[in-house]
């Protein structure tokens, strides 16, 4: 089987096996969500009552049944029913989605950002302290917390410097501390894979022909370094796919803004299985297409790779 | 200006350092103070993190408090050093349910190979394909909340990276030749397995673990943070940080301090998990 094919067919079982095994988690074990949710006396259900919840939200149906209704659903779009508000899924993460794909793209821009720089100052700096400094930027950023950063970040520049208002924001200035505060976790693994990859590039016995036969820093820089950085970044792709959820979950939660990570929170809050079988499957679909085009890529960029692939 | 690619500091050239050695001194002291603050917090502190002096409530670092008071005038010093426990003992737990399931899986997939191996493994894709947060949260949903649970949580994300790793070591260690030796001279499976793999693969596994001590910090404070760990009065560093979120404009040392505490550990941890891996590699 040529390689693309496998590693497709590949992804397509880990994504068919994650989606089994968060409805398995999810909705099979706890043994019912109906009773988890409705069973409490201050609701003061009755037992033919808590029947018919449990057959409009199909829990009386054997397991398999259920779990065949939900793939099919998720197929045609209809993620079920959120157990909180009555709301369709699909629905409420429509509405929630914008806010926190802005947030999102913007904050994974401002970490490239911060990360090349970094990375920049900490190979070609023009002191050796310098370099030093901006060497451990990135281990220090990996061990700060992301909700005690945006506090942080709240307290000096809004309340401390007044740069930006608490109240009657507009929405640029509304975003201008969530971007800040989930970049810097995605930057920090960034920082460290460019910051090796240049070491070793520079290393190559390449870069020493390339300069004999007379090539300038900013020439290597952009076309041997550049070029041999690229496939060490991008193999770390999902592990940033997967901090930028984390990072909105937990931004949206200290800024109170709206979105996927907020709703991810609020529907842990309240033991809302759909919303949450429903973001944890199409977070995971995600991370496994991302690392789908990743490898169906390097052997593009990387010459080197397409001799290991076919053989 | 070409000149520049050639004086940088070559990684791999060996070198008097005495700077890391400093920095790794300092790490092993910020862990040792956290422990002891989770073994003996009271030898640390005279106040009692619990109940607070309503006269004394929101008061600036000085002497007497010196990480000031909360709102309700417990001293936060107290509740840091007493939250020690509760932060560490979770993350120990952590660790501990990722390194006994995940080298469970890892061995059992590296040494039998074939279908057992494969199934194994697409085990561990599903558990990497799911974001970290999002897999604790699950597991959280399934569990209830608390801090035995968060903890149990955030180890079960831990479980596919020390799979893979103990994988690649059982994998590694087998195809040399005198694993192929010992079992040449009869040696069984479960002996060539202690004998010889495991003292090969423990220096990794040990690093891993270091490593997975500091983000399972990290981790736990986060579900804290977000109200999922302990309960309120009990002093844990995510909620500490979490019950401040009030008084960010008036009290900054509420937030501030507790925050430097966790990130000053965190990055101890990761220190030493990477002096760990430097004198194993």
């Amino acid at each position: 089987m040529p390689y693309a094919l496998r590693r497709t067919a590949q992804a397509g079982l880990v994504v068919i096996a994650t989606f089994v095994v968060a409805f398995l988690l999810l909705q099979a074990l706890p043994g019912d969500a109906i009773v988890a949710r409705y069973a409490s006396p201050e609701l003061g259900l009755t037992d033919a009552q808590l029947d018919e919840l449990r057959t409009v939200y199909g829990t009386d149906r054997p397991v398999w049944e259920q779990l065949w209704a939900s793939a099919t659903g998720f197929l045609t779009g209809d993620l079920g029913t959120s157990l909180q508000s009555g709301a369709a899924v699909e629905t409420l993460l429509a509405a929630a989605l914008p806010s926190t794909l802005t947030l999102a793209a913007l904050g994974f821009l401002a970490a490239v950002a911060l990360a090349v720089a970094i990375a920049a100052v900490a190979t070609f700096g023009r002191a050796e302290w310098l370099r030093r400094a901006f060497r451990s930027l990135p281990p220090l950023f990996v061990s700060i917390p992301v909700f005690w950063l945006g506090i942080v970040l709240l307290q000096v520049l809004s309340f401390q410097l007044g740069l930006i208002p608490v109240i009657n924001a507009s929405p640029a200035q509304a975003l201008v501390l969530p971007v800040l505060t989930i970049a810097v976790p995605i930057a920090a693994p960034l920082a460290q894979v460019l910051i090796r990859a240049i070491d070793d590039t520079v290393a190559e016995p390449f870069i020493a022909v390339a300069r004999a036969r007379g090539a300038g820093t900013r020439w290597l820089l952009g076309r041997e370094v550049a070029r041999n950085a690229a496939l060490p970044t991008l193999t770390i792709a999902g592990v940033l796919f997967g901090e930028l959820v984390a990072g909105a979950v937990v931004t949206e939660t200290v800024f109170a803004r709206t979105g996927v990570g907020r709703l991810t929170q609020e529907a842990v809050a309240n033991r809302d299985i759909p919303v949450l079988q429903a973001v944890v499957v199409i977070s995971a679909i995600g991370f496994v297409l991302i690392n789908l085009a990743v490898d169906l890529a390097a052997p593009a960029i990387d010459p080197r790779l397409r001799r290991a692939v076919h053989a | 200006m070409s000149a520049v690619i050639g004086a940088l500091p070559s990684p791999r050239v060996g070198r008097a350092r005495p700077r890391p050695r400093a920095t790794l001194v300092l790490a092993i002291g910020i862990l040792a103070i956290a422990l002891a603050w989770a073994f003996v917090p009271g030898l640390f502190t005279a106040h009692d993190p619990l109940a607070g002096v309503a006269a004394e409530a929101l008061q600036p670092p000085s002497p007497a408090h010196p990480f000031g008071t909360d709102a309700t005038g417990r001293d936060l010093l107290a509740r840091v050093v007493f939250g020690a426990g509760n932060s560490l003992a979770g993350a120990a737990l952590a660790v501990l349910v990722g390194l006994i399931a995940g080298t469970a899986i890892g061995v059992l997939a590296g040494s039998s190979g074939g279908f057992v191996e494969e199934a194994l493994m697409r085990v561990v894709d599903v558990l990497l394909a799911i974001p970290g947060l999002l897999l604790a949260l699950s597991v959280i949903v399934l569990l209830g909340f608390g801090v035995t649970n968060a903890a149990i949580a955030v180890g079960i994300t831990s479980i596919a990276v020390f799979a893979r790793l103990a994988r690649s070591q059982v994998v590694r260690v087998r195809r040399t030749d005198y694993v192929e030796a010992a079992f040449g001279s009869g040696g069984t499976f479960l002996a060539v397995l202690r004998r010889h793999v495991l003292p090969n693969s423990l220096g990794a596994v040990v690093a891993l673990a270091a490593l997975q001590f500091g983000s399972a910090i990290l981790q736990i404070s986060t579900l804290g943070f977000l109200g999922y760990g302990a309960p309120p009065p009990i002093p844990e560093w995510g909620l500490l940080i979490a019950e401040s979120r009030d008084y960010v404009a008036t009290a900054w040392w509420l937030t501030t301090l507790p925050g430097l505490v966790v990130a000053a550990v965190v990055l101890a941890a990761n220190r030493i998990a990477a002096a760990i891996r430097e004198s194993s590699a």
